[in-house]
């Protein structure tokens, strides 16, 4: 600011500055603003970033290998040296938590991912083209939604073989039929809207008012599913690992954590309690950030 | 009414269809040869392929399809184990009623505690009862349930020793597996009962029967509840498929001799005709509770009644 103003002209200076602070403004930036100020929301965010950390620069955060083996040193419960103890085989359960981030965040992200794609697309051709198009999707997501999701991945996983990228397979198959009904719900409500009508008088192509006006128009409640996906999807290849059917040992993953620990319940308490508080404290973090942007990005209904 | 009902049981057919249909091709590209585990390690090729031959896994895909489909709907029929020789339908017959009594147990226990802490928190709006229980609420919604069950053994069975850890023999069995399962959708009904509640608790009737001088339970029960019901039962339709397949893995942790646990095993054995017919005695159940749920929404709010007379589409 210049040294030598009227009092009028510092206001001026003022309000341009709150102008342009104002300026940069749209509907991303107005819901993340909302999301900002959701304390809730912000937790969780923070969570998923110390996660995303841990899966990006494990052997950063933790002296122990995921699969350094101490016999010397099994079985203990936490102390200094192994904050969250170590399990029959003497790994250290910290380590190996951090290192099982990366195999959770990548399940549930590409899983989510792949039937978001699928599904969305699905749910769109069926919103847009409506008639038979329509009726024959919608048939076929009925009969995928008359399994429970989880047993339909039971029973995938268990066709396909256990293994990360069959697991991935197995759970975004059963989250298919989700987007595909959630996006043609959300492509119903935009279609007939004056933009939509707008780009199709001035001769743009299906494909364009699809991509271009609709889809991101329709877009945050398909947000809001697949951050409460990727949520579900965590649970349920943990779930599928649990009974043997995930990603297998040694490599470390949260649920066969689990399933190896649960036969030493009785006398090391630890050895299950870790991994699940991990998988539950990942959970409630997506689940605290879907919530967040449900209200952030559609404000009307916030009470 | 019943036209909509008869309708929807067959509209039901075609989707069991395609269920099966997906659960056939699965068990085609599953790895493992049957009849070679059948046999045991040491069996000759030609006890392999006589057991083939017995239980028809040497004809094509679609003969046996069409074959385990005309057994099915003419006997009932859902193929032998490959295990222990008996028929698969009294195998699930003598297991399912422990999977659903478990499921309905849950439910209940999970209505008993939902419902109430819902319209609490609506009532008491920004309270911290309210804060509190909606934190709680989406706690249990994050719990993986068998970690859940595992931590319930470790404090209840083996810390205070008050309840136990496995097996299914009497009420006290109950307990653990079924809180369990239960609290997941508690806390997913906990909170669709209080954002439900909360959108009708503003309207204008509600204030017309305040000012009327009704009394204030009257009031939550009668004018609030019943209208905001709906979604409510809703949820509670969904969460009965989601504690059908959630059982599954509890019955593992419990180790409660139910049909998860049993498909489960199956699953391992490669023992495909339960594998399908568990599958498909799930669908049935999940099917036949959402058409349960939409028959439902009929006694509760009767202006829907004319739209089932009229069996026109509900548009969604």
């Amino acid at each position: 600011m210049p040294k030598l103003m009227t009092p009028y002209a510092q206001k001026l200076a003022k309000n341009s500055k709150k102008a342009k602070q104002y300026e940069k403004t749209g509907p991303w930036i107005e819901a993340w603003r909302r999301l900002r100020r959701n304390r809730m929301a912000i937790a969780g965010l923070i969570i998923l970033l110390v996660l995303i950390i841990c899966s990006i620069c494990p052997q950063l955060l933790t002296p122990y290998g995921p699969d350094e083996q101490n016999y010397s040193e099994a079985f203990q419960f936490p102390s200094l040296r192994h904050p969250f103890g170590t399990d029959n085989l003497g790994r250290d359960i910290l380590g190996r938590i951090i290192y099982g981030a990366r195999v959770s965040l990548v399940i549930g992200l590409i899983s989510v991912a792949l039937s978001l794609v699928i599904g969305g697309l699905l749910g769109a051709a069926a919103a847009f083209y409506g008639g038979k198009t329509d009726n024959v999707i919608m048939r076929v997501m009925d009969i995928l939604i008359a399994l429970p999701s989880f047993l339909l991945a039971i029973a995938i996983a268990a066709a396909l073989g256990p293994g990360l990228m069959n697991v991935i397979f197995a759970i975004a198959f059963g989250g298919i039929p989700n987007y595909a009904r959630v996006t043609r719900a959300a492509i119903l409500t935009v279609k007939d809207l004056e933009y939509v009508e707008a780009a199709r008088a001035i001769g743009a192509a299906d494909r364009r008012i699809v991509f271009r006006h609709m889809i991101p128009n329709a877009l945050a409640p398909i947000i809001v599913q697949a951050t409460l996906g990727v949520a579900g999807a965590i649970i349920s290849a943990a779930g599928l690992s649990f009974i043997g059917l995930g990603v297998q040992p040694p490599t470390p993953e949260w649920g066969s954590m689990l399933s190896s620990g649960k036969q030493y319940i009785r006398t090391n308490w630890n050895i299950v309690t870790f991994p699940g508080l991990t998988i539950m404290l990942t959970v409630f973090a997506l689940n605290l950030l879907g919530d967040g942007l449900r209200d952030a990005l559609d404000p009307k209904l916030k009470r | 009414m019943y036209r909509y009902i008869l309708k929807r049981l067959l509209m039901l057919l075609p989707v069991l269809l395609g269920v099966l249909l997906i659960i056939f091709i699965l068990s085609e590209i599953t790895p493992g040869d049957a009849a070679r585990q059948l046999a045991g390690e040491f069996a000759s090729e030609e006890d392999v392929q006589a057991i083939r031959e017995e239980l028809g896994l040497n004809r094509p895909f679609l003969e046996r399809f069409f074959s385990y489909l005309t057994g099915l709907v003419t006997r009932g029929d859902l193929g032998v184990s490959y295990q222990t020789g008996q028929p698969v339908i009294q195998e699930i017959a003598d297991r399912f009623p422990t999977t659903l009594l478990l499921a309905l147990v849950s439910m209940l226990f999970s209505i008993l505690i939902g419902i109430p802490t819902g319209i609490i928190s609506a009532i008491r709006q920004y309270s911290w009862i309210d804060s509190t229980s909606m934190v709680v609420a989406l706690v249990g919604v994050s719990m993986p349930n068998f970690w859940q069950g595992l931590l319930n053994i470790i404090v209840f069975s083996i810390w205070l020793g008050w309840l136990p850890a496995s097996g299914f023999y009497g009420w006290q069995y109950w307990i653990l597996p079924a809180v369990t399962i239960g609290t997941s959708s508690a806390a997913m009904i906990t909170r669709m009962t209080r954002s439900s509640m909360l959108e009708v608790i503003h309207q204008d009737y509600i204030r017309t029967a305040r000012a009327k001088g009704q009394k204030e339970n009257v009031i939550i029960i009668k004018h609030a509840l019943k209208n905001a019901l709906i979604p409510i039962v809703t949820v509670v339709g969904i969460q009965f498929g989601g504690l059908l397949g959630g059982a599954v893995l509890t019955e593992t942790v419990f180790a409660i001799p139910g049909l998860g646990k049993f498909m489960v095993d199956a699953i391992k054995a490669r023992n495909y005709p339960v594998v399908q017919g568990g599958v498909l005695v799930l669908a049935v159940v999940f099917s036949v509770v959402n058409l349960l749920v939409d028959i439902l929404y009929s006694y509760i709010d009767p202006r829907l009644k004319s739209m089932y007379r009229k069996t026109v589409r509900i548009k969604n």
